[in-house]
């Protein structure tokens, strides 16, 4: 069975400030991280490997120096990496993003693809099931449990608003996973060694095989107008004094609403 | 278009590299260079001293490429149903459809799919014009590639310039496969929703970078214009038994694919999950709880309150509570009438979930928090000081 798991390196957002004064982001500093979505979907791929006959693949489409992402991922136990990246692709929104993904998982091959539920720079959670669409296979989407696996079936729980549901796919299929599917495991000293001396296999728009007018800007029909801080609320009233005065000024707010 | 660098005026300051949100300014060679992540949001043209960054425009940009959009008209909201009742987000995602079409002079479409009439005509009410359902049993579970074809299919056969849906575990999921199809623009999770002054395009505005930054997103060249919306973020308007409107009953495409099966569909009962999005009443707290007994304090008071319990990232990521908790920019938007905060000191990604609640209290040693910025009412206190007292008191009340 084969495997590949699509990854994004993403900024550490917990760590992202927005200036007030110039509108700009601060990334001083702030530290290039695996979405950490994605550890899920390459935990979840490694388990499976340990039961059945697999092979993991880790594909990511960026820059060149998110080599360093895909190099992580070995460590963690990937068999191989590969690194989509061309001038070509600028400005790729989540549809862009995810046609030109699956022009080289169409190269690559697979039964099982795996992705993080969504980036946690962009959000959108919109670039997996996309891709599935573009390759014609079925997905499912927030999978927090896999109940059984075969070359042929696969039933799993997806998460949903008020519960989750159990829903059976055949193969091939594309999982988007969340936090509880796993515990992504440490990268151990042997995956260390080896990341280290992995080749990186590079794809460019030249090996995929697509309409240059589908990629990158002219491919995307979202694009940024503008972007602006989060207001804020201003006026606000603080209690002072003693716990017990502002306990009483805060009871009378709670009647005052009707709360109590 | 695109950004590019004038390598003759970059001076290597790295400025823009520190500015872009995206990483995608890199040295090369020594100057600056735009790279393939570049999402043209044109922070850096602002930030260079040296004027050294460009907008140019695409070789291949030209006014043909532009497909025909006028073709497109109307507003659309796809209405999800969970075993055959129309969920909230459907009504509040009517109420913001109707105010733009009414903008825009078009009609309000709704997309009912797996659901008796009697629901389509909750829509009615709610404002939509026409309902396009297509009740099959089959469709009541949800069904990634049927609910792709025939929202497709309505799509292309009725054109609207605008389609909307709830950014639920529904809607995230199928939502990006009708927009690949259809090579449409789809924006995520949004927040906000205006029409362009003077023009037609939407302008769907969302958080993005952990809810650090708020982004404008349009579509200028390509119909229809999609989003997912956020539940709970769109206020309902009243539903009118008087508003009139049409059913167009539907058919399932005879030849679709459906290559899953829903086998079972479970709903979360512990006490405390009920549904956070629909409480009055919420009381959350945060790191500064210190340890998950502060939860079962915060339990009592919300108990009293008629509320339920909230957390924060950290206090979910501590594990002193479940995830189903969890208020925020990776877990839940609320919008209750209270929101009391204990403990929170307000991360970004936290305020975004709740700054929509009509009434905040926060409750915070810290008098720097970043919390109070948005609270309506604010005690700088510790908060095991506070709390107990706050529900010995209204004990005493109550007898």
């Amino acid at each position: 069975m084969k495997i590949v798991v699509c990854i994004k390196q993403v900024p550490d957002t917990a760590e992202v400030k927005i200036n007030p004064q110039t509108n700009t982001l601060m990334r001083d500093g702030v530290p290039s991280i695996i979405n950490p979505y994605d550890l899920h979907a390459i935990e979840a791929a490694v388990a499976i490997k340990e039961v059945m006959d697999a092979t993991v693949t880790v594909l990511t489409m960026g820059p060149p120096q998110a080599e360093v992402a895909l190099r992580e991922s070995i460590a963690m136990g990937a068999d191989e990496a590969v690194l989509l990246s061309d001038r070509a692709f600028a400005g790729s929104d989540t549809w862009a993003t995810a046609y030109t993904l699956s022009g080289a998982l169409k190269k690559l091959g697979f039964d099982l693809i795996f992705c993080g539920k969504q980036a946690i720079d962009g959000d959108t959670a919109q670039v997996g099931p996309a891709m599935a669409e573009f390759l014609d296979i079925p997905h499912v989407a927030y999978v927090s449990k896999i109940n059984s696996i075969s070359d042929t079936v696969v039933e799993v729980r997806r998460m949903m608003d008020d519960g989750y549901d159990v829903v059976e796919t055949s193969v091939p299929v594309l999982f988007t996973v969340v936090r509880e599917l796993n515990q992504p495991r440490f990268a151990s000293l042997k995956g260390k060694m080896r990341a280290k001396n992995a080749q990186i296999r590079k794809l460019t728009h030249a090996d995929i095989e697509l309409d240059e007018k589908d990629l990158g800007l002219s491919g995307s029909p979202t694009q940024v107008k503008n972007i602006f801080a989060p207001e804020m609320k201003k006026e606000r009233i603080v209690f002072e004094g003693s716990p017990a005065e502002q306990v009483a000024e805060l009871h009378n707010v709670l009647k005052s609403v009707k709360c109590i | 278009m695109q950004i590019k660098v004038d390598r003759d005026l970059c001076t290597s300051c790295e400025t823009c590299i520190a500015s872009c949100p995206y990483e995608a300014i890199v040295l090369q060679e020594g100057k600056a260079f735009v790279n393939e992540y570049c999402q043209i949001c044109r922070i850096c043209l602002s930030v260079c001293p040296e004027g050294a960054i460009k907008e140019v425009p695409d070789v291949q940009d030209s006014a043909d490429s532009v497909k025909d959009i006028s073709a497109y008209k109307g507003v659309m909201v796809f209405a999800e149903q969970r075993e055959g009742k129309v969920s909230q987000v459907a009504f509040e995602l009517l109420s913001a459809g109707r105010r733009l079409a009414d903008k825009l002079s078009v009609e309000l479409f709704a997309v009912l799919l797996g659901a008796p009439e009697s629901e389509a005509n909750e829509l009615i009410k709610w404002g939509a014009d026409k309902v396009f359902l297509c009740s099959s049993g089959s469709l009541t579970s949800f069904n990634d590639e049927p609910y792709t074809d025939i929202v497709s299919k309505i799509i292309k056969e009725h054109k609207p310039e605008i389609v909307l849906t709830g950014a639920t575990a529904i809607g995230r999921s199928f939502f990006p496969r009708v927009a690949a199809r259809l090579h449409a623009g789809l924006t995520a999770d949004c927040t906000s929703l205006e029409i362009e002054d003077g023009g037609r395009n939407l302008l769907a505005i969302r958080p993005a970078f952990g809810g650090n930054i708020m982004a404008t997103i349009m579509c200028p060249d390509t119909r229809p214009q999609m989003a997912t919306v956020r539940p709970k973020v769109m206020k309902k308007c009243a539903c009118s038994a008087n508003h009139t409107g049409t059913i167009v009953n539907i058919d399932v495409p005879a030849n679709g694919k459906c290559r899953t099966k829903v086998l079972e569909t479970a709903k979360d009962t512990d006490f405390c999950s009920i549904n956070i999005q629909e409480a009055e009443v919420i009381v959350s707290g945060g790191r500064g709880l210190g340890n998950p007994k502060g939860f079962e304090m915060l339990k009592e008071l919300a108990e009293l309150v008629n509320g339920t319990l909230g957390a924060s990232r950290a206090a979910v990521d501590e594990g002193w509570i479940p995830y189903n908790h969890q208020v925020g920019q990776t877990g839940k938007t609320v919008c209750p009438k209270i929101y009391i905060a204990c403990g929170i000191s307000g991360a970004v990604q936290h305020m975004v979930g709740m700054q929509s609640s009509d009434i905040i209290i926060a409750i915070n040693k810290n008098a720097e928090a970043p919390i109070f910025n948005i609270a309506n009412y604010g005690i700088v206190g510790d908060l095991y000081e506070i709390i107990p007292r706050l529900i010995k008191r209204i004990k005493e009340e109550r007898g």
